[in-house]
């Protein structure tokens, strides 16, 4: 590899249920504004583009990057497309991180939005013609056999649920905000997929996601802390057949296992500080800590029930509020790679972990079959 | 840069509807490209993927190709949603970081499924120009016009493109239309959407390609003859038709000094040209001379699967220097409306 990769800027939008003052093109350029003026870079400062999102049906445009490619300032320059199911926004992100490591760009501007608005994503989500179980009701019985296997307690689900809510609170661009947000009421809200309820699910929103990439000598350059890239991965795995197992699935543990060791990092419960997690329903944050290799197999329940993930806990998980706070969904991979950014970088305001050196981006994508990870750090790799 | 080389291609037949699905296509041509490339699938560290789920009319359409690969154990694997001809791009950036040294790279699009001319209108801005419906044939004829009244071409000139087309697609067994034909017979044809006729516009196809990369002196050691990615970049012009001149591609211009196209002669250019004035424009802009012979296979005029058009091109360029014997070939791809965006991908021989 030639080129160290460093996250100079980092930008996003109010993410909210319907933003029907802007289009397409006002939602990235909103992003990707803050993004350069975090970076203190210009539009003409920027070599390459590359854009992210989830099914062009969600929104009805095909190949929107065409489009998108003069709001974005992309003209005469080169622009890609990644589409990796729901964990795009983090493979566009480590898309954009090659063009850097491997010398080819100095400086890329990558993007993932969803404007969930402007179509019918429960819809897109199961299949367009075969209608209705959505992205809950696919994922719900791999959680129902995480709670068999691992006998978590069902309130677990709930602290997942109150824990980033109340993240979200200290995150003034998370959509959903539930002020008075108690165990109580999570348990209280209606059962929308057994054992899935409402308040633990996340919810539908208008949303994009920006962040300028440079190399080292931009990284050296920027007048804010960098955060260095010290490992990036993806892995995809078959969706269906027998011998897979989708609760705890082997290609999240050799994603994990490959961007840990590009990271030097032995033991990742304790030399990572911040993780941002890819957690569409409360459940998947014990799901993933096992899969991520933070608690052994069965008790990642156990990190949630001790605080360990709370703000204040030894490992801050999802301290923005997560995807249970906002999920533009091609956006919310980016959205995790992004906030790991502002850990490192110190720059997350209210949600700042205390003194994080390294931290952790995680999405997730299709039938927890697509992984894309990456490792940051204050210090340069 | 890392010196990285195409060693295999395969490519299936294309079809007006093919009887298979998508993943059945691709298996036997991903196998047949890992065979001939003497490799197995363990040795590939990365693969690279490119499609569209509309064209299969299904969300994630993308995922099921995953079969074809046999991801298991869990694969290195990225997808665009762009012709595969931005997957190798995206693969020969990978293959930089030295850490892996053989990529896989594929594409597929069944166009049959639907409505190609309605579904191409969902590609255009869609709040302004979707519900004009001006669909990409549409387009064509605007961008044709343009040529035309700028006076660099007559429509003659496009007949000539067809038919050389058409003679040379005898010779291509995937080839979807082809024949013995004049520019004058083709004349006579009535116009499509005025000025493009029929044989100046491009089948509709089902098809599917795939391509192996080899980084450093291991593609040596795989492929007598492999052709070396010497220059590759592509760009993108401004999506609105009424912001650029038609008559000529800007992007496709800028994409080949940066591909160092004029660095030394070209012998073969693979371009994908679906319309043929879109061949004179591209020509003019990759600066090709009356010397090269362009698409030898008959190009995308004779056999266009989506996504897969500009893929195959750079296959056809491969095939001129490892079975043809030729030293210095290119391959195009474009994407959009009008030529919006272009990559030029340079193929060099071991001198």
């Amino acid at each position: 590899m030639s080129e160290r990769c460093a996250v100079v800027g980092v930008g996003q939008t109010h993410h909210v249920k319907v933003r029907d003052d802007v289009s397409l093109a006002g939602l990235l350029r909103e992003a990707s504004i803050r993004a350069l003026e975090d970076a203190e870079l210009d539009w003409k400062d920027i070599d390459s583009v590359v854009i992210g999102t989830a099914p062009d049906s969600f929104e009805g445009v095909m190949m929107p990057e065409l489009y998108l490619a003069d709001a974005l300032g992309a003209s005469g320059k080169p622009i890609m497309r990644v589409h990796t199911a729901g964990s795009v926004g983090g493979s566009t992100a480590i898309v954009a991180s090659h063009l850097i490591q491997s010398g080819v760009r100095e400086r890329v501007l990558t993007v993932a939005f969803e404007k969930q608005s402007e179509g019918d994503t429960t819809w897109g989500l199961s299949g367009g013609r075969s209608g209705g179980v959505g992205a809950g009701g696919y994922f719900a019985p791999h959680i129902r056999a995480y709670i068999a296997r691992s006998k978590a307690p069902e309130y677990v689900g709930w602290m997942v649920a109150v824990k980033d809510r109340l993240n979200a609170l200290k995150n003034p661009y998370a959509h959903l905000r539930v002020e008075d947000i108690s165990l109580e009421m999570v348990r209280d809200s209606p059962m929308v997929w057994e054992p899935v309820r409402r308040l633990e699910s996340c919810p539908a929103s208008d949303g994009a996601c920006a962040m300028v990439l440079t190399n080292e000598k931009g990284g050296d350059a920027a007048s804010k802390p960098p955060a260095w890239v010290h490992g990036t991965a993806m892995r995809s795995e078959l969706g269906q057949f027998p011998g897979r197992d989708p609760v705890n699935p082997k290609g999240g543990q050799d994603c994990a296992a490959d961007v840990y060791a590009q990271a030097g990092i032995t033991n990742p419960r304790e030399e990572i500080d911040a993780v941002e997690c890819y957690v569409p329903f409360s459940w998947y944050e014990p799901m993933w800590m096992e899969n991520l290799g933070f608690a052994d197999l069965g008790k990642g329940w156990t990190l949630t029930e001790d605080g360990v993930t709370a703000l204040d806990g030894d490992l801050p998980v999802n301290a923005s509020g997560g995807v249970l706070s906002s999920n533009p969904i091609g956006a919310s991979g980016m959205l995790r790679f992004a906030e790991a950014a502002l850990q490192v970088r110190g720059l997350a305001g209210e949600h700042q972990v205390e003194d994080v050196r390294t931290a952790l981006g995680h999405a997730y994508g299709g039938a927890s079959q697509f992984f894309a990870m990456w490792i940051l750090r204050a210090a340069k790799p | 840069m890392r010196d990285v080389a195409i060693v295999s291609f395969a490519q299936a037949p294309s079809l007006a509807a093919v009887d298979k699905t998508e993943t059945q296509m691709l298996y036997p041509v991903i196998t047949s490209a890992i065979e001939r490339s003497g490799l197995g699938r363990k040795d590939i560290g990365f693969t690279c993927s490119g499609s569209a789920d509309y064209l299969a009319g299904a969300p994630f359409a993308f995922v099921s190709n995953l079969e074809a690969t046999g991801a298991w154990p869990p694969i290195s694997e990225s997808h665009v949603e762009m012709d595969g001809a931005f997957a190798l791009y995206e693969a020969w950036v990978r293959l930089q970081h030295g850490d892996v040294d053989v990529a896989l790279v594929f594409s597929s699009g069944v166009s049959s499924r639907g409505n190609l001319r309605e579904i191409l209108c969902l590609q255009n801005d869609p709040y302004y120009l979707m519900p004009l419906w001006a669909d990409h044939v549409s387009l064509a004829a605007l961008q044709a016009r343009a040529l035309l009244d700028a006076g660099l071409a007559k429509e003659s000139d496009l007949s000539e493109v067809a038919a050389r087309a058409r003679r040379n697609g005898q010779a291509n067994p995937n080839a979807q239309v082809s024949g013995d034909v004049t520019a004058d017979e083709l004349l006579s044809e009535p116009y499509l959407v005025a000025p493009l006729r029929p044989s100046d516009c491009p089948p509709v196809s089902d098809g599917a390609a795939a391509v192996i990369l080899v980084a450093g002196e291991r593609a040596r050691d795989v492929c007598e003859r492999p052709a070396w990615i010497r220059g590759i970049d592509h760009r993108v012009d401004p999506h609105y038709p009424g912001v650029r001149d038609l008559s000529t591609s800007a992007s496709a211009a800028l994409a080949a000094a940066n591909a160092g196209v004029a660095d030394a002669p070209i012998e073969v250019a693979e371009l994908a040209a679906a319309f043929s004035h879109e061949e004179l424009i591209l020509r003019d802009a990759l600066g090709l001379g009356d010397d090269v012979d362009v698409n030898p296979s008959g190009g995308a005029l004779v056999a266009n699967p989506m996504m897969v058009s500009g893929l195959i091109r750079i296959g056809e360029a491969f095939r001129q220097i490892n079975e043809k014997g030729k030293q210095r070939t290119l391959g195009h791809a474009t994407s959009g409306p009008c030529l919006q965006q272009n990559l030029v991908c340079v193929l060099e021989a071991d001198s």
